[in-house]
């Protein structure tokens, strides 16, 4: 027999692959505009190439899942991809919320400037950098870089082998370091985030890529479907079980640190702030729906097979993960000062809740399955619509002049000057006088907008409300399903403290509440200086210490008050935040029907 | 040779490499101590592959290397942008970021 003869082709279902093959074209597509498509035309182009692609893989999943249902499942490429229910409800999850995160990413609000660097590659406060904003570049290389991402996030839960999941880690990860870097204000927060973020996943890939080589040294084999039938039927080497545990827990410590859980969160607050706050919506959201979605396959599909007793000591390990994360993510959480690291944490104690989801995988009742898909998809919708809320409040310059020291200071700490570099623009003059800067991001700074922005601090609270699991929103089912399928197999203790956990999160979520709602905003106390001044001035008193002014209580409150405006979307933004609150109340309302889905999707095929 | 020697070795280069990142300052060690561990991956997966008679865990070893390349692309692209700042690729400078 020649060796032509020899080879057989390979048989592919191309139909299965439609929704990552539209996106990951599209991101081939992006990089190709950015070659070809003139300077003026291409952020038009990638915009819409952007959310055409998100829509038609969108189309796709939802034209796939009756077949896919009913099959129980593909095995695509030989095995390395499985489409099954739960993988494909998995990316419907991703490509919703992606779709959501990428139209913020694309709003540049009235200030005509989006969120990221003019040019990321000049050095923050350069000369250089000053030519580039004010001819107006942008980087429209974000596009192509989140529809990778989301390729990676889709390809990274529907994984049949422990490689392709490796690469689909590596391909989602890598835009991220990027897009963390891309900035427009405060930049060098951004640089040193992304350098934060990208030492310490290329350290949990590492950690992970070796637990993948463990795994094959004991089953012979990458394939999670061999692995288990290594695992149930004897097949690897002999008194070598160890080796897959050892395996195992590395595996699954590279996928809880793309998680955000403790103990492996260290990362998330630092990059969550220093991230140009859309890409921080879009990977606070989507990276935690397609890890969660790639832990949950491999615990179902190989932790399951684990004998007994080694069984037993991956749930005491996921038992600690999950109450650290808890308590973590609430405790510290309490204390913060920031917006965007107080969402931070709450990220941090909603992984432990999902974790909470995830220990009765021993089980094959479907639940706890059902609880975090429904739960990402509560979780995700809060998330980005947050974010989304956070990217229009905005610090505001009072002269359209340079940036004044003191505004500086406050927005970047004890930083060089260099650290505002980018921060004001001829055209980002606020609709009443003075240049508006990046984001209000100090809780101090939100006192009182439920006046000025009624619509926008109700959806803010609203989306708050159903993080802290209020009844009514989504967030509330959400729990209760994730904790209901903890007691369901005898883990009581876990939901317990996940209810404790919720009851101090809650604290945190109605100070902010109420800081916008019942705090007079500090211009109003300003300019009734003499009817409430000990309020106000215990509101802006922790930020002040960081303003080193030394002026008294009322001038230095004014200066607070004319330092935050609100700015308008350009629509995009408003159309996110609606659908976000659309989708809040609806699954906080009338669950069933997406519970009903999220069961049927409970389904493997190893 | 014992082939298990092989994976003694390759133990040891992992934990020389998750030291690395741990205890050193500079950035550009601290990735070397990264590219150390996906070597000492390497070197496992070629040593299980042997054992096993099975090509797969070769083949997984060049896919090892091209994810180590992808990310020495963009890992130095980061760390440059942070040097070009700062004047210093120390990880300890890096801290704007802590509260």
């Amino acid at each position: 027999m020649t060796p032509a003869a020899a080879f057989v082709a390979p048989v592919i279902e191309w139909a299965y692959l439609v929704p990552v093959l539209v996106i990951l074209g599209a991101g081939v597509v992006g990089v190709l505009v950015e070659a070809f498509v003139p300077d003026r035309a291409r952020r038009v182009v990638q915009v819409v190439l952007a959310l055409a692609a998100l829509a038609g893989a969108l189309t796709s999943i939802v034209l796939l899942w009756p077949d896919v249902l009913a099959q129980n499942g593909v095995r695509v490429l030989g095995g390395a991809l499985v489409v099954d229910p739960f993988g494909l409800a998995v990316q419907g999850i991703v490509v919703v919320l992606a779709l959501l995160a990428t139209l913020v990413i694309a709003d540049r609000t009235s200030t005509k400037q989006d969120a990221f660097a003019p040019t990321a590659a000049a050095v923050p406060g350069s000369a250089y950098e000053d030519l580039a904003r004010r001819r107006g570049l942008e980087q429209t290389e974000v596009f192509p870089l989140v529809l990778f991402a989301v390729g990676g996030m889709m390809i990274f839960p529907a994984t049949g082998d422990l490689l392709t999941m490796f690469v689909a880690l590596e391909v989602l990860s890598l835009p991220l370091y990027v897009l963390t870097a891309l900035a427009r204000r405060r930049r060098l927060l951004s640089q040193e985030a992304s350098f934060k973020y990208f030492l310490l996943g290329a350290f949990a890939s590492a950690i992970f890529i070796f637990g993948v080589a463990l795994v094959y040294g004991f089953a012979g084999s990458v394939r999670l479907a061999d692995v288990r039938g290594a695992l149930l039927e004897g097949g690897g080497l002999d008194g070598m079980t160890g080796l897959v545990l050892l395996g195992l827990v590395m595996v699954l410590t590279g996928l809880l640190f793309k998680v955000g859980a403790a103990p492996f969160h260290s990362w998330t607050p630092d990059v969550y702030q220093g991230a140009p706050t859309p890409v921080t919506g879009f990977m606070a959201a989507c990276t935690k729906a397609a890890a969660f979605g790639a832990l949950l396959r491999v615990l179902y599909v190989v932790g399951q097979a684990l004998p007994a007793d080694l069984q037993e000591k991956l749930v005491i390990a996921l038992w600690v993960v999950a109450i650290l994360t808890m308590i973590v993510g609430t405790v510290i959480g309490v204390i913060q000062t920031d917006m965007k690291r107080l969402l931070a944490y709450s990220s941090i104690a909603h992984a432990g809740f999902l974790v909470v989801a995830l220990v009765g995988f021993g089980e094959l009742s479907g639940f706890g399955v059902r609880a975090l898909l429904f739960y990402l998809l509560a979780y995700g919708l809060a998330t980005v619509g947050a974010f989304a809320v956070v990217t229009l409040v905005r610090e505001r310059a009072p002269q359209p002049v340079v940036v004044p020291a003191e505004a500086e200071l406050a927005t970047v700490g004890a930083v060089s000057g260099a650290g505002t570099g980018g921060s004001a623009g001829p055209s980002s003059t606020s609709p009443d006088g003075g240049v508006v800067l990046g984001e209000a991001t100090h809780l101090t700074e939100w006192a009182g907008l439920g006046k000025r922005s009624p619509w926008l601090a109700g959806a803010f609270a609203l989306f708050l409300l159903s993080m802290a699991g209020i009844p009514l929103t989504a967030g509330f089912i959400a729990k209760f399903t994730a904790f209901q399928s903890a007691v369901a197999v005898g883990a009581w203790p876990l939901a317990l403290i996940g209810v404790l956990a919720s009851a101090v999160a809650v604290f945190f979520y109605v100070r902010v509440i109420v800081l916008m709602f019942f705090t007079p905003s500090p211009r109003a106390a300003a300019e009734g200086t003499s009817e409430a001044p000990s309020d106000a001035a215990e509101v802006a008193g922790p930020d002040l210490g960081t303003t080193g002014g030394t002026a008294g209580p009322g001038s230095a409150v004014a200066a607070l008050a004319s330092r935050v405006t609100v700015v308008r979307s350009e629509g995009f933004t408003t159309i996110a935040i609606t659908i976000c609150v659309i989708g809040v109340i609806l699954l906080g309302v009338l669950p069933s029907s997406v519970l009903d889905l999220a069961f049927e999707a409970a389904k493997f095929r190893p | 040779m014992e082939l298990t020697n092989y994976l003694v070795l390759a133990a040891i280069l992992f934990a020389i490499g998750a030291t690395t990142v741990l205890l050193r300052r500079n950035a550009i060690i601290v990735f070397m101590g990264i590219e150390l561990m996906l070597n000492a991956t390497n070197l496992t997966f070629v040593t299980f592959a042997r054992m096993h008679g099975d090509l797969h865990g070769q083949v997984i070893a060049f896919f090892v290397m091209v994810v180590a390349a992808a990310e020495v692309v963009v890992g130095l692209a980061i760390i440059v942008a942070i040097f070009r700042t700062r004047r210093s690729a120390s990880v300890d400078d890096v801290n704007l970021l802590k509260n």
